[in-house]
């Protein structure tokens, strides 16, 4: 644990934030580079209720940020309107610097946006090697009538989608399971292979809807090492939502406060920590503690 | 190469093979020696024609995971197809059944691929209990259609008309289809080693389907409809897909269904036929080819078997029915067995887990 | 005159398929199953009439009246018998029970009845209504249909909102585990909806052959899928849209009978059903639901 804390200090200290449109704030290395996503006044309204509105945000290409806030502040359904599972009310969505309007959540995925979910949806009765071969539909070709007559084309990319999806397990040492049932893993192996089914589709930005859920001390940590590892090889940005503030301030370069679908604070883990509305969000008022 | 090396799914998939040749060859040899009664081997080629349609069936219900009420309407549109080219390349000239069968197959099945292709773009909008009832709909109306569908042929080529055999306007050649009275005078041309190579083909197609990386697409789809589509699938063309290939299958085996018997009306291709289908399906196991074949092959031989007792043999298949149905899901049933197994699994350890891989 | 003749004998046809379509919707809300046995209660309904007038020589109404407690105590027997144990089970094993279920129906009725139509001579004997000096006739039978069907669905509506009974099956229907919960006895409010759908499903038959006097073991499953395509076609859970439903499906089926052709007249029925649905996906009055992500 404590070994670890030291290594995410040591590499965050070394990361200089700078501000950047619409209020955010960016890694100084991504500057220059379209962002990999790029929120306008982004917002919602479920039957006159606003569940998110006036959304803003930048989110360089290799960047770890955080999205945070108290339960139902919006944060999933901000997920959900970035992936297109729900249409925006208003707003623009730029990922990669390509507007995302009019898109459905499988052409936003090929755009570039993965995604796990808070409540995991793994295909279940497929095993887990499948599940990552699903992920890497779109990364080979390989059609309809020469699967059906097993032309030679098909035994090769099947060899093809055996061999990424193996290397992919690998990096949670997971290769060992891979002919097992999805369905019957445990709960922390499911979480784990829901983020290499994301990875495998080969995203530009990752997103990670609570990944330390129902995680003990010592399995989060090795979670946080892999998302660091995994923006490192990848060079991808990750977006995460996580209630657990250990691994939100320790790894996330910038954080993204919401409370009841707007945006309360925005800055570096540090500023975050010393913000009094974000405290006061999570805490109540002061004036009302003491009263 | 023993046969323990090989993955379950390619264990599954030798034994769907084995169990359709061992049949073959179980019925010629029996055949060979006397012991296949009349009535029995007149009921070989419908064998072959149902299993066919539950193993295309299982294709949408068990493997696309969409409930499908209206499979009857892709075979009819198969069977009437068929009966039709066949009727025209009879005039035409074409002597060898083996070419006719083949040419009235392949005809029948992309007829039918292309009406379920189509009846798919809207159907495929919607979900569960709305797609069902919307498939029985598309059904009733092929059905319906049929009905009142006339066609005949003559020197001059096809005729058409939706009103009458009258109004076709023809002296001489034959009318192929008349109506509510349907097709006479066919050909049969259906044989059970004709039927038995269809199964191998259609179960061959439906497999090859299932381990692809289309088939897969299928799957994730039926599994998760939203994690599907968060990894870049496009829904409705992996649910268009499974159900028009099912909608081909179904269509050849509408003509090998058709070209056993020498009159086919609209009317037997109805809801009841679909549902028919549906519990081949469901008691085959969802997904599970060749539980579809073993199950279509015994409920079509099953009221045969029960001839005996005729009067109450569909009574007693009702019964049956609701028995299979039923009696897994009672309590003394479910104690019986978990007691049998506890007494079994003495030396089996359980599922494999890994839940202390990440603790460090 | 002749358009107008056509619409009242499709709001009474409608008006069936409105009853059936009933105990259809409130079948479906709460045990989320498709009953295709629903259509042969119908005809098993019409059957203990046709007997109980015909053969024991009862008051007509007396025989409705047997029908109807008939066909209570057959939907509560099928559904502790067959359905019941399948309260967990995957839907479409609960679908081949029923399947099961109206096979067995359909075949008992067989065995005992035969196969030979009976006819059924009207049990409504009240005079045919003539209007506008005899241009137009409104059969009793399509009066009392009508009635009898708007007459059903305010007191389904009253039942389902006001009574304390009715507001535990609308909880059922919106979440089985949270109503147990709620200390309301599931299982016996679904045996209580499938008695209350099975009565309903008794008058529609009544009403059915005293309109088509033939009476036939298979007389009920076309009407039964018909009216189940009304159920769907209103919204399937919705009781003001299996109403709805019915009545249209009725009014065109007749229409379509009478200015397209009596072949056809099925297959524009479902038609419109699929056009509907692709407009409004979760039919007329029903409430689209979207899975939580």
């Amino acid at each position: 644990m404590s070994r670890f804390s030291d290594f995410a200090k040591a590499r965050r200290e070394g990361v200089k934030m700078v501000p950047v449109p619409s209020v955010s704030i960016m890694p100084e290395r991504d500057l220059g580079r379209a962002p990999a996503l790029e929120c306008l006044h982004l917002g919602i309204d479920f039957g006159g209720l606003k569940a998110v509105d006036d959304f803003n945000i930048t989110v360089g290409r290799t960047e770890i940020c955080g999205l945070i806030g108290p339960n139902g502040a919006g944060k999933t359904t901000v997920f959900n309107l970035l992936t297109k599972v729900y249409q925006p009310t208003r707003g623009t969505i730029m990922v990669d610097g390509h507007d995302t309007a009019g898109l459905d959540p499988a052409r936003v995925n090929r755009l570039g946006v993965a995604r796990t979910f808070q409540n995991i949806r793994l295909f279940s009765s497929l095993t887990v090697e499948e599940n990552v071969a699903v992920g890497l539909h779109n990364q080979h070709h390989c059609g309809m009538a020469t699967s059906i007559l097993r032309l030679p084309h098909h035994w090769k990319s099947e060899r093809w989608y055996h061999e990424r999806a193996l290397e992919l397990l690998d990096i949670f040492d997971m290769t060992g399971l891979a002919s097992h049932e999805a369905g019957s893993l445990p709960y922390g192996a499911q979480r784990r292979l829901e983020i290499v089914r994301a990875l495998a589709t080969n995203p530009k930005l990752l997103l990670l809807d609570e990944p330390a859920a129902g995680m003990n001390p010592s399995e989060t940590a090795e979670l946080m090492e892999n998302i660091v590892k995994i923006r490192d090889t990848f060079g991808i940005a990750i977006m995460l939502i996580e209630h657990d503030m250990n691994l939100v301030m320790n790894i996330c370069e910038g954080i993204c406060v919401l409370n009841f679908g707007k945006i309360i604070a925005k800055g570096t883990p540090e500023e975050i920590q010393q913000n009094e509305t974000v405290v006061e969000a999570y805490l109540g008022k002061r004036k009302e503690v003491e009263a | 190469m023993g046969i323990k090396v090989l993955s379950p799914q390619a264990r599954s998939t030798v034994f769907t093979y084995a169990i359709v040749v061992v049949a073959f060859v179980a019925v010629t040899v029996l055949d060979g020696m006397g012991f296949i009664s009349h009535s029995l081997s007149g009921q070989l080629v419908p064998i072959c024609a149902y299993v066919c349609l539950a193993v295309s069936l299982n294709l949408v219900v068990g493997v696309s995971g969409e409930l499908s009420l209206g499979h009857a309407g892709f075979m009819s549109v198969g069977a009437f197809t068929g009966v039709v080219v066949a009727g025209c390349l009879t005039q035409a000239g074409i002597e060898s059944e083996l070419l006719l069968f083949v040419i009235s197959a392949v005809v029948g099945a992309l007829a039918a691929g292309i009406i379920g292709f189509l009846v798919g773009i809207p159907v495929m909008r919607l979900r569960g209990d709305y797609l069902a009832i919307v498939t029985l709909a598309f059904g009733e109306i092929i059905k319906n259609l049929l009905n009142n569908f006339y066609v005949g042929v003559d020197a001059a080529g096809l005729h058409f008309s939706m009103k009458d055999s009258s109004s076709l306007g023809m002296t001489q050649g034959t009318i192929l289809i008349n109506g509510p009275k349907g097709a006479v005078g066919i050909d049969k041309i259906s044989t059970f080693v004709i039927g038995v190579v269809l199964v191998l083909i259609t179960v061959a197609v439906v497999l090859n389907l299932m381990h692809s990386r289309d088939g897969r697409a299928i799957m994730a789809v039926r599994d998760n409809r939203i994690a599907a589509e968060s990894v870049g699938i496009n829904v409705t063309k992996y649910r268009l897909m499974a159900f028009t290939v099912a909608s081909a299958l179904a269509g050849a085996a509408g003509v090998l269904y058709a070209m056993n018997y020498s009159t086919i009306t609209p009317s037997q291709f109805d809801f009841n036929q679909s549902i028919l289908i549906l519990v081949y399906v469901v008691l085959g196991g969802m997904g599970n080819i060749w539980g579809s074949i073993i199950s279509a092959a015994f409920l079509t031989v099953l009221p045969e078997l029960l001839r005996p007792i005729n009067d109450y043999r569909m009574l007693l298949y009702a019964v049956v029915l609701i028995l299979v149905m039923v009696v897994p899901h009672l309590k003394i049933y479910q104690r019986v067995t978990e007691a049998v197994r506890s007494r079994l699994a003495h030396k089996k350890p359980a599922v494999a887990t890994e839940g202390g891989e990440g603790d460090e | 005159m002749e358009a107008l003749t056509n619409f009242i004998n499709g709001l009474s046809l409608g008006s069936v398929y409105a009853i059936i379509a009933l105990g259809y919707t409130m079948v479906y809300g709460i045990a989320k199953m498709l009953n295709f046995a629903h259509g042969d209660v119908i005809m098993v309904g019409a059957y203990i009439c046709f007997c109980s007038v015909s053969y024991l020589g009862l008051h007509p109404l007396l025989g409705v009246l047997l029908s109807i407690v008939g066909c209570t105590v057959l939907g509560m027997v099928v559904e502790r018998l067959a359905y019941k144990p399948l309260r967990n089970a995957p839907s479409l094993n609960v679908l081949i029970t029923a399947i099961g279920v109206s096979y067995f129906l359909q075949n008992a009725a067989l065995l005992i009845m035969g196969s030979d139509p009976k006819s059924f001579s009207s049990i409504i004997s009240l005079p045919a209504l003539n209007l506008f000096d005899g241009a137009l006739t409104i059969s009793a039978t399509a009066v009392l249909t009508i009635v009898a069907c708007v007459i059903i669905m305010v007191a389904l509506v009253m039942f389902t909102t006001k009574t304390k009974m009715g507001k535990a099956m609308r909880a059922c229907s919106e979440d089985r585990d949270a109503a147990q919960l709620m200390g309301i006895n599931v299982n016996g409010t679904i045996s209580m909806v499938f008695a209350i759908g099975s009565g309903l499903a008794a008058i529609a038959g009544v009403l059915m052959c005293a309109a088509y006097p033939t009476l036939m073991p298979t007389t009920g499953s076309m009407p039964g899928i018909k009216a189940f395509t009304a159920a769907v076609l209103g919204g399937i859970g919705s009781i003001p849209g299996a109403a709805l439903g019915g009545v249209l499906l009725g009014v065109i089926e007749i229409f379509a009978r009478a200015y397209i052709g009596t072949q056809l007249a099925d297959a524009v029925v479902f038609a419109v059903l699929i056009v509907m649905l692709l407009i409004r996906p979760a039919g007329l009055l029903g409430k689209p639901v979207n899975e939580k992500v």
